[in-house]
This record gives structure tokens, C-alpha cells and sequence, in this order.
């Protein structure tokens, strides 16, 4: 360790005070302090001694992304290769063969493996080549814009954007072109976060604002029934690619068995759409970690659950002759689509979400009071997670006011 | 062109926009820039309502009762903005009717009515024209640089002459849809506003 220490001084001789690259100090203070422990301690009269710094919160988030991630790989090979082997059982070589007609495609048979949905290898190495290299894009696109940021504003690289530069691809299509994961999160990053002062000051979720900016600007490649399957433009032909929630909302919940989709599937994971929201038992594995960590809010989560709960029920007793997503029962919401990964890591986001600690009860119902509606009565929307969210985040600060207000008031009234 | 002159003309284009720096007539501003075409007209309207209502009120200023000043100044905008919108669906038919009822809003354009009361009610009619072209080209230069950027990502189109090839007709170019929906409007002029404030960091508040 010594060596790397004497390395690093070495390295940022020149990064210091008057040397020759001041000005990228910056990107020096985030290889030494992501290697090493910083020595400064703040030296004011007050300040809390916690050992959970904000670098340390933001790598726990990262951890309890793992379970999630292992499935958006899994998951993501899995559905490609499902559909491929249908695809050759229906007759449909051809499309297969164009389908597969790309770079992935030679690295994957260069290594000498075989499309097979049984297979454990195939499927990991497939999802893969879809994963990796949205996470690249994603890293080295906004890190580009974070440094360019604390460069010219002369701060420090701040670790929130590990967590956004994680969550952003999980929220992805599998297919998605990796130029609109370039343009996304530079939309996120520049407009979602640095526009309002950086981490820390941003009103909505990173991720999100990057995933709603796509979604406004190219729906074709983030909406619809074709772009949930990793392999491009297998869906057209004899293989249904809508999502579990696209076909819940359309066609109602008895729907869902007709198309093959069970329950156990959807907790799991194993249902085509964005990379790592299809997993709700990954999204509780993670939950109990930010849980017992206490790095995430139990009362955001709990609003959440209780604003599903109760808008699902109202639903399902108003009933629709028109409307069958109104019989949707609770289970199936809670297991499709983006709630579980939403209600994990993007409502408890501890900047955008509310921080007084009854506002987040009503931050959280409110979440979930919208996400029901979005998806039970727009019919625009199959999903309305992410929106729901972004919602909730515009109102979290009217929300603490009002708390920090009856608090004030309260106590004002006892003292006199 | 005396230093007086050259002030009330260009001050409102750069340092004391309406739009970037006063945050005036934004609604237009969102409604009408998804076509250049459209921003075009929309601005030479707003020019010329400007220029002939300052100088209408800057002739009579003299004679208005102060009691009843806004409403003269407002009847004097309505007359202007009729007359505007009626020469337009003579001539101009097809862009009236996509401009719709943003032409006859220009009477409640605060922008035009801000100069008559703050600049034409106390100065002499030739100062008043110079103001009211100028902060008419202020706006204008925000709202045609808006439409630019909105049709040529939005559509990929500039005045509806494809400049990028789009993919459904066998180019390279994907429209981005939210260019052509009302908020690209607000971030384009939140970008400028920034762009703007960061250029001359005198126009940033203390904190």
C-alpha cells in the first residue's frame, strides 16, 4: 500500500497548488480519495462524527444494486435467447439471422457459446454484452460532464453520480441505442443535476429526468412492444415482446396467464423489460439491505406500499366495464413493471425525495397513489413509475414545509 | 446614431432582453417556436405592434389622464394587434392559422404593454419607436433562435426545408419528440438565460 501511496503523491505533484495541471485538481482528489481514506477531518465546533460519509452511503446503494444487477444480466440474456430458440421452433430462421446480424453476435460465437435459454454461461455472457456496454457509455458519458462540472466550478468529484451512473442503465431497454444512452444521461446529469447546483441540490432523481427525457424524445426505442427483448427486431414476427405490464394494463389481469405469465415469474424476474426493474426479489434483497443499513427511508417505503394498497383497492371496488387494468389486484402491480426498483432506490433517493420524517409518509403515498392511477386510467402509459416519482419528487419540498411549519407552530404553542 | 439612440436599441437585445433577462412574454415564446416559419411571423407582428403602439402612446402621452392611462394604452394594443391579425389572414392565411389565437394574444404580451407604460408614457415618439423596435427585436431574437433549435432537432427541418435526413425517409437523423412538445421551449430558454448570466456575471444577483 505504501507503493501506492508513493505513486499517488508522485502523480499529483503537479495537480497541486501552482503546478502545472491546477486545474484539474479534481480528477486527482477522486483517484486519491477513491484509493485512500481522505486525512482532512472538518474542524468547526459542530459537526456530527458518523463514520457513514456520504461516500460510504452512496457504495452501500451500490451494493444492494448487486442482487439487481446479477438478474438485469441473467434476465436480459435469458429473454433474448428464449426468443431466439421460439423464434427457430416457429420457422423464423431468417429473422434470427438478421436479428443477430451485430458486433455482440461475434464476440458471443467467437467464444464459443451456444443461444440456449438453459444454458446458465449463454445466458450471463448475453446479457452481458447488452449491460456492459450501456454502463460504459453511461460512466464515461456523464463522467465526462461531472468532471468538465467540478473542473470549471472548482469542487470536488462528488460520488452521488456512482449511484445515478448504476441506476440509469437498470431502467434502460435492453436494446436501447447506446447514442441515446449517451444523450440520456448527458440530459440527466447537465439539466437533472448540475442546472440546480449539483449533488445535493437537485429537485428530481438524475436517472429519472435522463429516462423521462428519452422516453419524451425518442419513445419509439423505450415504448411499445419491441424493445423489451435484448436481440433488435425480434418481436415482429410471431413472438410477442409486450411487457407483463403492457399486456396487465391492456388486457386486463386474467390476460396475464393467457400470455404465460405467472406470478412466480414476475417476483422473480423472469418477464421481458427494462434491464434491471423486472426482478422484484432482487429489488427486496436490496431493500433489506438499505433497510437494516438504514441508508434508505422505511417510511418512503412504506407510504409507497400504503398509496398502492390503498388506490389499488378503491379500483378494483369502482371495477370498469370498459377498463379491465381496473381489476388489476395488488400482488400483480407490486410484481410488474418498475415498482419494486422504484420504490427501492429511486423514491428513497435521499436528495430529491422529502427529508422531514412524517412528509415522507405522505411523499411515499403519494407515489403510490399515482403510480396506480397513471397505470390503472391513462391509457397512454402502460407503466407510470417513473413518472409517479418524478411527481412526487416536484412536491416533496412543499410536502417538508408544510411538516417543518406544523412543527414550528407546535412547538411555539408549548414554549410560549 | 448617437450613444443614447444605440442604448435604447441594443440594450434590449442583450443586456435587458424581455425574455432572458426580464422573463416576459413566455407564453408565445413556448407556443409559437416549433416552426421557424411560424417565429418569424410571430415576431414581425410583435415588432411592428410594438413600435407603432409606443409611438401612438408616446404621441398622446401628454393628453392621457393618469387614472385611466392602461385602459387607453390597452385599447390602443387591441386596435394595433387587430389590424395586425387581420393583415395577416389576408396575406399570410396558412401561417395565421397555425399562429391561431397567439396573434390576438399579443394584446396580453406583457412585453407590450411594460414599454408603453415604462418607457413610452415619458419619452418623446421617436425614442419610443427606437424602444419599441428594439425590445421587438430582443424578443424576436430569442424566439427565432428557439424555433431553430426546436425544428432542426424536432423535425430536422430549418423554414421546412430538410437540412437533416430523417430515418423514416432513409437518412441518419432520429427526431427528438421532445423538441416538439412545449417544455424543450423551457429548457432552451433556461439554456440561454444560463449561457447569458454566465457570460456577463454582472447581471447575477449577490447572494
Amino acid at each position: 500500500m505504501k507503493l501506492v501511496r508513493r505513486l499517488l503523491d508522485k502523480m499529483g505533484e503537479p495537480f497541486l497548488q501552482g503546478g502545472k495541471l491546477q486545474r484539474l485538481y479534481p480528477l486527482y482528489e477522486a483517484l486519491d480519495t477513491f484509493t485512500f481514506t481522505p486525512g482532512e477531518v472538518t474542524r468547526g465546533k459542530t459537526h456530527v462524527r458518523d463514520a457513514m460519509d456520504l461516500k460510504r452511503l452512496m457504495m452501500t446503494v451500490v451494493w444492494a444494486l448487486v442482487p439487481a444487477i446479477v438478474m438485469a444480466i441473467y434476465n436480459t440474456g435469458y429473454q433474448a435467447n428464449l426468443a431466439l430458440e421460439r423464434l427457430h421452433e416457429l420457422g423464423g430462421g431468417e429473422i434470427a439471422a438478421h436479428a443477430l446480424d451485430n458486433w455482440r453476435t461475434a464476440i458471443f460465437m467467437g467464444l464459443g457459446l451456444s443461444f440456449s435459454s438453459s444454458s446458465l454461461l449463454g445466458c450471463v455472457v448475453h446479457g452481458l454484452l447488452y449491460y456492459i456496454p450501456i454502463l460504459f457509455v453511461t460512466f464515461a458519458v456523464g463522467g465526462v460532464w461531472e468532471v468538465l462540472f467540478a473542473t470549471v466550478r472548482k469542487h470536488e468529484i462528488n460520488e452521488g453520480f456512482l449511484v445515478t451512473g448504476m441506476l440509469f442503465p437498470l431502467i434502460l431497454p435492453p436494446a436501447i441505442p447506446l447514442w441515446q444512452v449517451a444523450l440520456g444521461i448527458t440530459f440527466g446529469v447537465v439539466i437533472g443535476k448540475e442546472v440546480f447546483g449539483g449533488v445535493g441540490m437537485n429537485i428530481f432523481n438524475p436517472a429519472l429526468v435522463a429516462r423521462a427525457f428519452l422516453f419524451f424524445a425518442y419513445p419509439a426505442a423505450i415504448s411499445g412492444d419491441d424493445v423489451w427483448i435484448a436481440a433488435q427486431g425480434l418481436t415482429a414476427d410471431g413472438i410477442s415482446g409486450a411487457t407483463a405490464m403492457a399486456v396487465a394494463t391492456v388486457e386486463g389481469p386474467q390476460a396475464l396467464t393467457e400470455h404465460g405469465y405467472t406470478l412466480w415469474q414476475a417476483f422473480v424476474g423472469l418477464v421481458p423489460g427494462s434491464l434491471g426493474e423486472t426482478s422484484a426479489l432482487a429489488c427486496l434483497i436490496g431493500a433489506v439491505v438499505l433497510l437494516v443499513t438504514r441508508v434508505a427511508s422505511y417510511r418512503t417505503m412504506l407510504g409507497v406500499v400504503g398509496g398502492t394498497v390503498a388506490m389499488t383497492l378503491l379500483f378494483n371496488a369502482i371495477g370498469s366495464e370498459t377498463n379491465p387494468a381496473f381489476q388489476i389486484p395488488v400482488w400483480w402491480h407490486m410484481a410488474l413493471g418498475g415498482w419494486a426498483f422504484g420504490t427501492v432506490f429511486m423514491a428513497t433517493d435521499p436528495v430529491s425525495s422529502a427529508y422531514t420524517r412524517n412528509g415522507q409518509y405522505i411523499y411515499g403515498a403519494l407515489i403510490g397513489v399515482m403510480v396506480i392511477a397513471i397505470r390503472v386510467v391513462n391509457p397512454a402509459f402502460p407503466e407510470g413509475m417513473m413518472l409517479a416519482i418524478l411527481f412526487a419528487n416536484m412536491f416533496s419540498p412543499l410536502i417538508d414545509w408544510f411538516f417543518i411549519r406544523a412543527t414550528v407552530k407546535r412547538r411555539a404553542l408549548r414554549h410560549g | 446614431m448617437s450613444a443614447k439612440t444605440r442604448k435604447t436599441l441594443l440594450e434590449p437585445i442583450f443586456t435587458n432582453n424581455p425574455i432572458s433577462i426580464q422573463v416576459l412574454g413566455i407564453c408565445s415564446a413556448l407556443a409559437v417556436t416549433t416552426r421557424l416559419e411560424t417565429a418569424v411571423v410571430m415576431s414581425m407582428a410583435v415588432i411592428s405592434v410594438m413600435t407603432l403602439s409606443n409611438l401612438s402612446v408616446s404621441l398622446i402621452r401628454n393628453f392621457i389622464p393618469p387614472s385611466i392611462r392602461i385602459i387607453i394604452q390597452l385599447t390602443i394594443i387591441a386596435s394595433l394587434v387587430i389590424v395586425t391579425d387581420q393583415i395577416l389572414k389576408a396575406f399570410l392565411y396558412e401561417i395565421s392559422q397555425q399562429l391561431s389565437v397567439f396573434v390576438g394574444l399579443i394584446i396580453t404580451n406583457c412585453i407590450v404593454m411594460g414599454r408603453a407604460e415604462a418607457f413610452a408614457m415619458q419619452n418623446r415618439p421617436l425614442a419610443s419607436i427606437i424602444d419599441g423596435f428594439g425590445n421587438g427585436l430582443g424578443y424576436s431574437v430569442i424566439l427565432i433562435a428557439v424555433a431553430f433549435f426546436r425544428e432542426l432537432l424536432g423535425v430536422g427541418t430549418l423554414f421546412n426545408i430538410q437540412v437533416l435526413p430523417v430515418v423514416s425517409e432513409g437518412g441518419w437523423y432520429v427526431p427528438n419528440g421532445l423538441m416538439v412538445l412545449a417544455p424543450a421551449a423551457f429548457f432552451l430558454i433556461g439554456l440561454f438565460i444560463w449561457a447569458h448570466r454566465s457570460l456577463n456575471p454582472d447581471l447575477q444577483e449577490e447572494e
